[in-house]
């Protein structure tokens, strides 16, 4: 371990209603890679802020080479050589590449802009992340990936000698992923440390030298690079084994209840997807981002339109024009953005709950009240949703009860086949395992799910049987006894799994 | 709630004020006309709320109320149609008028602002076309027909005030409105869909069929406005009839309560909304007898009025931090 280049200690931060970190410490030496994982709402994302100078801290203090420094802002961070990506790039895209990373520090020349020279100086920059563009290329043309690799230019430009990454990898193909894994390395061999905060347990085991997990707003440990494996850091993550997380039980299935047959999708129309879910069976559904799990559910449900291919419920033959026709066929999606797809945030907790069964229960166009209210009731208790009373708008719950209001609102209608989204993104560890527990009930009295998660560990934990899908393809179908995370991560990629080398 | 007795109390306020200022406020000629006016301006005003709950716009309200209000004095003294006829074709005129809108709104996924912007000119400049920009009336005839508008029922034991025929078109309207909004599955799709709609969709919701029958509500009762107006004067003229009243009824809507980003609303508020604009209205008639200042003091009162709403909500919502926080 070499010699602190910006240590954090004992800081503390709380906002109204929430203590988002307890005394949480962090070393950082010269040339390493740090990974920051944890749980959401462990306090990652509040580290990073107060480390790049976005906050502050209520109490302790940063050191930064051997100096106590107060960030007070992102650009006084920036000016001592801390810079933060973050998750959402934040770049013009409607200016050129080198605009965006000389953005609000443009060389002059008799009042104007030298672009001339500020292109020369970006593509500098540009070479040392491999990225090959035009520095006047716009950045709207480029892809998700390769704006990453500009916002790591811009920070470059800088001169920062502490890069630090928020999930980066959130929205990139698993090339392109490779590709930054690649400049990260490079950049590390060149002087420069990289905090990098993921979920993918995989990366981080690839790249990082060191890994400070966080569990609720504390430090939960620190592991050597010998000690990193997925194991230890699931323990301390989540402050238990894995074993008592998944209480899966598998039970016999019943008769087809889902079956879908070369499926096309708007998405990737050239492949073709068929798959079989059976009444009282959990599917998982695996692959990397842009693998085309969502658009496949959106498809089944009637969101978008399909482009060829058959999908039966319970043997009849389905073809959604809409979400209306998939309802009525007995289907249900919770879908993956749940404030902008799932809950109505400035609509009351009852209000959410009976929306999707209105139609079902009116009489002659008229609201049934009184079922309302009862439904309502029924689903505040059976699931558990913390709210002072039916009447409160959504937005004051939390992540997770939110979540259960959406699964509420499908409950009602006691669909046959349950569509899950990334069910657990963004909420906390109580309320993933309450979901979980939800998912195994719902399997035994015969509902069949077929869930997408991002979080290898929930489809291990639960799934009777997993569908990997790469690039809008079903490459492989892994049934619990062959369930491995290597089995799924290397049917993800389609190659042998490279996270794990 | 809290919004409707908020405006409520600020009615009340301005007219004791006027009243004070000027004994001709509680004549029973004023009171009378001023709740006309009221009803007139209060079923165009009902109308733009259901677009404004959806989370759009509907600036061509004044312009369907020329269309119509030219249309059917035309249609009648000019071209001598029969009294049915014409009220027909102006009443499917509008209702056209709204399906086109909603399809443009919700089909080709264009911007409520632009579509209606466009039927603002679109509407006006047909009128003054088929016109030839001559005013249109209906002369000394068709006395029977503009008893709809002018038309008043007398209260007993209240001498010199009667209730003004319109009043009851807008007592009906708001009844079957409020009960629509508050009462069935499809006011219940609207309010959702204003808030959020990609939620409402995913639920099960035919959002672009909500949307359009806003639009349609919106523009009929744009023409049932616009009719009721000219039967009241008697005749319009096509360059300024009806101008301006788009911007009466989102006024009336948004102080009625109505949150223009959409999914809040209720009838009542409207029309103490439309209510309130045209007692200030009245106000500076009355008091000031400047009506060129009209505008400024109508958009200074709004102004307070979405500036006090705005630092009450945030007062509550600090309150509730501290509450939760504690």
């Amino acid at each position: 371990m070499t010699a602190s280049l910006l240590e954090a200690q004992q800081l503390s931060k709380s906002f109204p209603g929430v203590r988002a970190l307890k005394g949480v410490s962090l070393r950082l030496g010269a040339s390493e890679v740090l990974a920051v994982i944890g749980e959401n709402g462990a306090g990652k994302s509040t580290l990073m802020k107060i480390l790049a100078g976005v906050q502050q801290p209520d109490s302790g203090q940063l050191r930064f080479e051997g100096q106590v420094v107060h960030l007070r802002n992102v650009q006084d961070a920036q000016q001592r050589g801390i810079a933060l990506i973050h998750q959402e790039l934040n770049l013009a895209d409607n200016l050129d590449v080198a605009a965006n990373i000389y953005l609000g520090r443009e060389r002059r020349r008799f009042g104007l802009i030298d672009t001339a020279h500020l292109c020369r100086d970006a593509s500098r920059h540009l070479q040392a992340v491999g990225l090959d563009v035009n520095p006047s290329t716009r950045v709207s043309t480029l892809s998700i990936g390769q704006q990453q690799l500009v916002e790591i230019a811009k920070a470059l430009s800088v001169q920062a000698k502490v890069l630090i990454m928020d999930e980066p990898t959130s929205s990139l193909s698993s090339t392109e992923s490779e590709n930054l894994f690649r400049v990260i390395r490079d950049l590390r061999s060149r002087g420069v440390s990289i905090v990098y905060i993921s979920h993918r347990l995989g990366e981080v085991k690839a790249l990082a030298d060191r890994v400070t997990v966080l569990r609720d707003g504390e430090n939960a440990g620190e592991l050597d690079r010998h000690e990193i494996r997925h194991d230890s850091m699931v323990r301390m993550m989540v402050g238990r084994d894995l074993s008592q997380f998944y209480a899966h039980q598998p039970h016999p299935p019943g008769d087809s209840a889902l079956e879908v047959s070369q499926l096309r999708t708007s998405a990737h129309p050239k492949q073709e997807l068929s798959f079989q879910v059976r009444a009282g069976e959990i599917v998982g559904v695996a692959g990397l981002v842009g693998a085309g799990r969502t658009e496949m559910l959106e498809t089944v449900f009637g969101v978008r339109p399909a482009r060829g291919g058959s999908i039966r419920v319970a043997g009849q033959l389905l073809r959604p024009q809409s979400p209306l026709d998939a309802i009525q066929a007995g289907l249900a999606l919770v879908p993956e953005d749940r404030k902008k797809q799932g809950v109505i945030l400035q609509m009351a907790v009852r209000d959410n709950i009976s929306l999707a069964s209105l139609r079902r229960d009116q009489h002659s166009g008229f609201l049934n009240r009184q079922r309302e209210q009862e439904l309502s009731s029924e689903m505040i208790q059976s699931l558990q949703i913390k709210t002072p009373n039916p009447d409160q708008f959504a937005q004051f719950l939390s992540g997770g009860n939110q979540q259960k209001v959406v699964l509420g609102k499908w409950l009602a209608l006691r669909p046959k086949v349950l569509l899950l989204d990334e069910p657990t993104r963004g909420i906390d560890v109580g309320a993933k395992q309450e979901i979980y527990r939800l998912m195994e009930k719902l399997s035994r009295d015969g509902v069949a799910i077929l869930f997408v998660s991002s979080e290898l560990e929930e489809i291990l934990g639960l799934s009777d049987r997993t569908i990997v899908m790469h690039e809008g393809r079903i490459t492989g179908e892994l049934a619990r006894p062959e369930l491995s995370e290597e089995a799924v991560l290397h049917l993800a990629t389609n190659t042998q799994a490279i996270a794990t080398t | 709630m809290r919004k409707v007795l908020g405006i409520s109390a600020l009615l009340l306020v301005v007219c004791v004020i006027t009243a004070i200022a000027s004994p001709n406020f509680l004549s029973g000629y004023n009171l009378e006309n001023l709740v006309r006016r009221t009803a007139l301006f209060g079923i165009i005003s009902i109308g733009v709320a259901f677009v404004i709950v959806t989370g759009g716009i509907d600036l061509s309200i004044g312009s369907v109320v020329c269309l119509v209000g030219c249309g059917l004095p035309w249609l009648l003294a000019t071209h001598g149609w029969s009294i049915p006829g014409a009220v027909a074709f102006v009443a499917v005129l509008s209702l056209a008028i709204g399906l086109f809108h909603g399809l443009l709104i919700t089909k080709l996924k264009l911007p409520p602002f632009v579509v209606t912007l466009c039927g603002l000119l679109l509407y006006r400049g047909i009128a003054r076309g088929f016109t030839n920009d001559q005013t249109v009336g209906f002369g000394a005839e068709f006395k029977t027909l503009r008893l709809l508008a002018t038309g008043k029922i007398g209260i007993p034991f209240i001498p010199g005030f009667s209730i003004p025929a319109p009043w009851i078109f807008l007592i009906v309207v708001a009844i079957v409105a409020a009960v629509f909004l508050n009462r069935t599955i499809y006011g219940r799709y609207l309010l959702a869909l204003g808030r959020n709609e990609e939620a409402a969709r995913y639920s099960g919701i035919n959002t672009d069929r909500m949307v359009i029958l806003a639009y349609i509500i919106s523009s009929a009762l744009a023409g049932l406005g616009g009719l009721l107006f000219v039967l009241d004067v008697n005749s319009a003229q096509p360059v300024d009839f009806g101008n301006f009243y788009e911007l009466y009824a989102i006024a009336a809507a948004v102080l009625g309560g109505c949150s223009l980003r959409g999914g809040e609303g209720t009838i009542v508020g409207v029309i103490v909304g439309a209510a309130l604009m045209q007692v200030l209205r009245n106000m500076i008639t009355l008091v000031t007898n400047r009506n060129n200042i009209e505008f400024a003091i109508i958009g200074a009162v709004i102004l307070l009025g979405v500036i006090a709403d705005e630092l009450v909500k945030r007062f509550a919502a600090r309150r509730r931090a501290l509450a939760q926080g504690g």
